[in-house]
């Protein structure tokens, strides 16, 4: 590592709030550009399992087959 | 596209062009309106006139872009809301063609205009003298321009509810090469350089857009026409 | 090559295919991300002349990049809407332009977080933040065309036509800025700076470029995938895909 110690990483001589809050601030949307769109995603699929079958004739549709986990990334 | 397309095409410039000249008040207002916020601008930076000399290019372009703007807005609401819009939707002329003679009568009830006022406002700002004849022209070619863009934003938010906001919206970040370009030849004819490089740009600006601006305003009006 | 957009078209195709690339690329970009991150952060060596406030062009840079290529991306998306009625054009536009607009929106606030210590404000109107501004105002303006419309697959037309215009005056925009800037600041030091990057900022710089990259595709397939559930609601192949 380039610093001493990790109070002198944190630190930055000084630079240490701009870079700190920058990387803060690009992380949270970084995580909100991934959660978002994953969330949307899970209730719409709760939605569609939970639905009675619109337009298939498929008897072996079993509503309460309870939601996916695994597929979901 | 008709065989007569284009001679129709003409006929509806003249015709938008004998309504708006007998509407004298559109004019008429959209001139007072450049009249009073130029005069908000030493209301607001003071009266001092080496300031105002040396802003006077920026603030007479950011109000021509402004006043741009609020005229765009009623470019095609008319034409949409009796439904003559869709009758030349459906007249088999090219919408573009005849939606850009609409444009260029709006442009030269405007624009033209100004360029006519220009040299009094240009006074009133204290700008160099010398730089008029340069503002004159960039105007010309600027003022095109902003019609031009002014239809493209106008076209796709015609059908749409406060449209004028969303128009200010879209049409903003386009015109920024035309504010620079403008600004750019009368400041530097303001301080005795050669300014045509500025006018050819903005020139081949102008070019750009009457070329494609019939696509994007055609397409746009398809488009408002669906809703 | 036709093939290819005949399979993305298809929204049974593209829905499988998202899922399994989303379930590879997401722990891939997380991965390199932090890589490039820490990297940057931690063992790069510090700057000869901004000393450790440069280690922001990790993040700002690839934000700033993908940012600009999202529009071209989402253009290219309008343009195959409406040249081909392509459905999942659509799709991929709406999923972008948010996306980008974030991106653009993390490129200013780290660049302008950048500026406070490197020349002592907050903002400063250089060329390339201004040009970032204005890719924002561009941005913003195909959300909002698109929320103003009631009938999405017309709004989608709508912002196909608005981003083609914009993707035709984005060099123009960028370059007179470009002229603007140096017009009134004759003597300025260029943002990134015009020296060459040494090697032990440039891998860093490199990875997270591809972290970005990787986490543009990720997140527009994601909201991709998310709005099939959400519209396809009554089709047999998503209830398939799905259980």
């Amino acid at each position: 590592m380039y610093f001493d110690s990790l109070t002198a990483a944190w630190d930055m001589a000084g630079h240490g709030p701009y870079v700190w809050s920058a990387y803060a601030i690009t992380l949270a949307v970084v995580a909100s550009l991934i959660i978002l769109p994953h969330r949307r995603a899970r209730r719409a699929q709760q939605l569609l399992v939970r639905a009675p079958s619109g337009g298939t004739s498929d008897a072996d549709q079993d509503p309460t087959k309870g939601g996916d986990n695994a597929s979901q990334a | 596209m008709r065989s007569d397309s284009l001679g129709f095409c003409r006929q509806l410039f003249v015709r938008h062009l004998r309504c708006g000249v007998r509407r004298v008040e559109e004019v008429f207002n959209s001139l007072v309106f450049f009249l009073m916020v130029v005069t908000l601008f030493p209301l607001g930076i003071g009266p001092d006139s080496n300031t105002l000399r040396e802003l006077s290019p920026g603030i007479f372009w950011v109000v021509a872009l402004l006043s741009a703007l609020s005229v765009s807005g009623r470019l095609f609401s008319a034409d949409f809301e009796d439904g003559s819009l869709e009758q030349l939707a459906v007249s088999g002329h090219p919408l573009g063609l005849c939606a850009m003679a609409e444009v260029l009568a709006h442009w030269v009830l405007s624009g033209l205009t100004l360029v006519v006022a220009a040299p009094v406002f240009a006074l009133m700002l204290n700008m160099v003298p010398a730089a008029i004849p340069t503002l004159m022209l960039s105007l010309v070619l600027g003022t095109l321009c902003l019609s031009l863009l002014g239809g493209i934003g106008a076209a796709l938010t015609v059908g749409v509810r406060r449209g004028a906001l969303l128009l200010s919206l879209v049409m903003i970040p386009l015109t920024v090469p035309v504010l620079i370009f403008g600004t750019s030849a009368v400041g530097e004819a303001a301080i005795g350089y050669d300014p045509s490089r500025w006018i050819a740009l903005m020139g081949a600006f102008a070019a750009m857009g009457l070329l494609l601006a019939p696509l994007a305003i055609g397409a746009g009006l398809r488009i408002s026409l669906e809703q | 090559m036709w093939k290819i957009i005949h399979k993305f078209g298809s929204p049974p195709w593209f829905f499988r295919f998202a899922t399994k690339a989303v379930q590879w690329l997401l722990p891939l970009m997380l991965i390199a991300l932090a890589v490039g991150c820490v990297w940057g952060l931690l063992y790069a060596p510090p700057d000869f002349r901004q000393g450790n406030s440069y280690r922001i062009i990790f993040i700002h840079v690839p934000a700033a990049v993908v940012a600009l290529a999202g529009y071209y991306v989402m253009a290219f998306a309008g343009l195959v809407s409406l040249v081909w009625k392509i459905k999942m054009a659509d799709v991929a536009m709406r999923a972008v332009a948010p996306v980008g607009a974030a991106l653009t929106f993390v490129a200013l606030v780290t660049g302008a977080i950048w500026g406070k210590p490197t020349w002592g404000a907050w903002w400063v109107w250089d060329a390339r933040i201004t040009s970032m501004l204005i890719l924002l105002f561009l941005y913003v303006g195909v959300v909002a065309l698109f929320e103003a419309y009631e009938n999405p697959e017309v709004a989608a037309k709508a912002c196909a036509v608005l981003s083609l215009v914009g993707t035709v005056n984005i060099p123009i925009i960028y370059k007179s800025v470009d002229w603007w800037y140096s017009l009134h600041q004759p003597a300025s030091i260029k943002f990134t700076g015009e020296s060459a990057i040494d090697a032990s900022m440039l891998y860093p710089l490199l990875v997270n470029i591809g972290a970005f990259y990787l986490l543009f595709a990720v997140v527009v397939m994601m909201n991709m995938r998310a709005t099939l559930l959400e519209t396809h609601t009554n089709a047999a192949w998503l209830r398939e895909a799905v259980d």
